[in-house]
């Protein structure tokens, strides 16, 4: 190899490296922005002045306004969730573990993981919206220079109330999700209600209802955090607010998708650990 | 006997980008008890200024000294402290979208004067709300709901609120018509008037409503101030920039 080929070769792996450094900073540093801007939000949830009136108000709008596609949506899912167990198991003659796989893979993954999607598309994603509108429309400039914290008066409550209401959302969903899978197995696929039950309750244990309301919290936060953040620090008028709900609410997606698998591998280990 | 200043800027310095400099060296006062007009050409800083001596964007070099205090030297209670003495009126006003025009004024006094009663706090609301010239059959409205004019009529009558010793007006009169600029200009001098302690900056680029309601009028231009003093110095200036600025009235052509 000559001379200058030689030069030119380790020109552009210089780049290369350098431009994969740039990268791995930038996303370093993004990320400990979000988990300061995370962090200091959320603690200030617990000094003066208490901001009960904000967290009541997005409590209703996060868990209350939130009930009705919940509901849909678990009982639309323990019914499918239900038959398509049933057809698996019929294969090998052991439909009356119907019940209990469905409830457990309900309160274990889908019950949290398809409520935290739910709410993150739903409340994430306004939250997105009105914190990037009030950011352009100067709102987050004036509470600034009127003497209020915007992360304490705007962030906080929000934060905590997706850590709250995500849980009780994820409970609701479990119970109907149940309900719809006992409706299609007892009253449509004609199987016997009360090995239906005994083998739920016989195989379903506290813990994994437990682990299902642990990951729900987590998805709140993330969510709220993410979605949070994104609105605040958007830029560049009624546009910017669109790309600030946008990457919000996919990014809040994916990220509950990524890290329900982590969660799931710490809860077991944890679990593991302390039996 | 040397005048009191309510702001004090010495060798204000921006920078967003290495070299790159929106404000280059800043030194200005804003005297107590007077208007204090900020007027330029599009891009020459002057809502970077403001937000600089409103504590939202932090200097690269300089000081900014509000009420005798050097601002960088504060805590942040200390700045949300004495952040309580401004009063400001935004471009577009920054109501609170989803607060009533009374809720909107109401607000800095539920934050801050936690003595007061809320008959008391809602009869200060009122009496802001009357002095702004705004209708009390508008007060249970959304700003949503209410034309630019009445916006900026409720916005500074939340700016006022707490009595503040300095009240900003960010660009109060663009996007308005003759009309309502007028009333404006109008509503800022009434507003001095009534209250001749408190001082008040105005940014703008309308040069007849800076000659109109300003004591002082400052001129920027590359991040610099260009020309500072009463309205008579710009009117006999030979700085062929400020001469082209007061010859074509209002914008860079």
């Amino acid at each position: 190899m000559s001379e200058k080929l030689r030069e030119r070769v380790n020109h552009y792996l210089d780049l290369i490296v350098l431009t994969i450094v740039g990268v791995i900073e930038e996303f370093i540093y993004e990320v400990g922005c979000v988990m300061s801007f995370g962090a200091y939000s959320m603690g200030t949830f617990f000094k003066k002045p208490y901001r009960m009136k904000e967290f009541i108000q997005q409590m209703e709008f996060i868990g209350n306004k939130s009930i009705f596609i919940v509901v849909l949506t678990g009982t639309f899912t323990g019914m499918a969730l239900a038959f398509q167990v049933y057809l698996g198991f019929r294969m090998v003659n052991a439909t009356s573990l119907t019940g209990p796989i469905v409830a457990m893979g309900i309160a274990r993954e889908l019950g949290p993981v398809l409520t935290g999607l739910i709410v993150a598309a739903r409340a994430g994603g306004a939250m997105a919206a009105n914190l990037g509108s009030m950011r352009v429309s100067e709102q987050i400039d004036a509470l600034e220079v009127m003497g209020v914290d915007p992360l304490e008066y705007l962030v906080a409550p929000r934060m905590w109330a997706s850590v709250v209401a995500l849980p009780l959302l994820t409970g609701v969903f479990d119970f109907t999700a149940m309900v719809g899978s006992y409706f299609l197995c007892i009253h449509v696929l004609e199987m016997d209600e009360a090995i239906f039950w005994d083998k739920t309750s016989l195989w379903l244990n506290p813990n994994h209802i437990n682990e299902g309301l642990i990951k729900a919290a987590v998805f709140g936060a993330v969510f709220s955090l993410i979605c949070c953040y994104r609105g605040f620090k958007t830029t560049g008028g009624a546009r910017g607010v669109g790309d600030s709900t946008n990457r919000g609410v996919v990014l809040s997606m994916v990220m509950i998708i990524i890290l329900d698998f982590f969660l799931m591998n710490l809860i077991d280990i944890y679990y593991k650990v302390t039996t | 006997m040397a005048q009191e200043n309510a702001i004090e800027i010495i060798d204000l310095k921006k920078s967003f980008s290495e070299g790159d400099y929106v404000l280059n060296g800043i030194n200005l006062n804003v005297p107590k008890g007077k208007v204090t007009v900020i007027i330029g050409f599009s891009g020459t800083g002057k809502s970077v200024l403001l937000k600089h001596i409103l504590g939202i964007l932090k200097p690269t070099s300089g000081t900014i000294k509000i009420l005798g205090k050097d601002i960088s030297l504060l805590t942040d209670d200390e700045k949300v402290k004495l952040r309580r003495h401004f009063g400001v009126l935004f471009q577009y006003a920054a109501l609170f979208d989803d607060k009533t025009v009374l809720e909107n004024v109401m607000f800095p006094l539920d934050e801050h004067r936690k003595d007061l009663s809320k008959t008391q706090k809602l009869q200060i609301a009122y009496e802001k709300l009357r002095l702004s010239g705004l209708d009390e059959k508008h007060y249970k409205k959304l700003p949503g709901e209410i034309s630019g004019g009445m916006r900026k009529r409720c916005g500074l009558a939340r700016a006022l609120a707490l009595d503040p010793e300095i009240l900003v007006y960010d660009e109060p009169t663009t996007g308005l018509d003759p009309i309502l600029t007028e009333m404006v200009d109008n509503l800022i001098l009434n507003t001095h008037n009534q209250n001749k302690d408190s001082s008040s900056l105005v940014v703008s680029h309308d040069l007849h409503a800076a000659f109109r309601i300003g004591d002082y009028v400052a001129m920027l231009d590359s991040g610099k101030v260009l020309l500072h003093g009463p309205p008579k110095v710009f009117l006999e200036s030979d700085n062929p920039l400020v001469a082209r600025f007061v010859s074509k009235g209002v914008n860079k052509k």
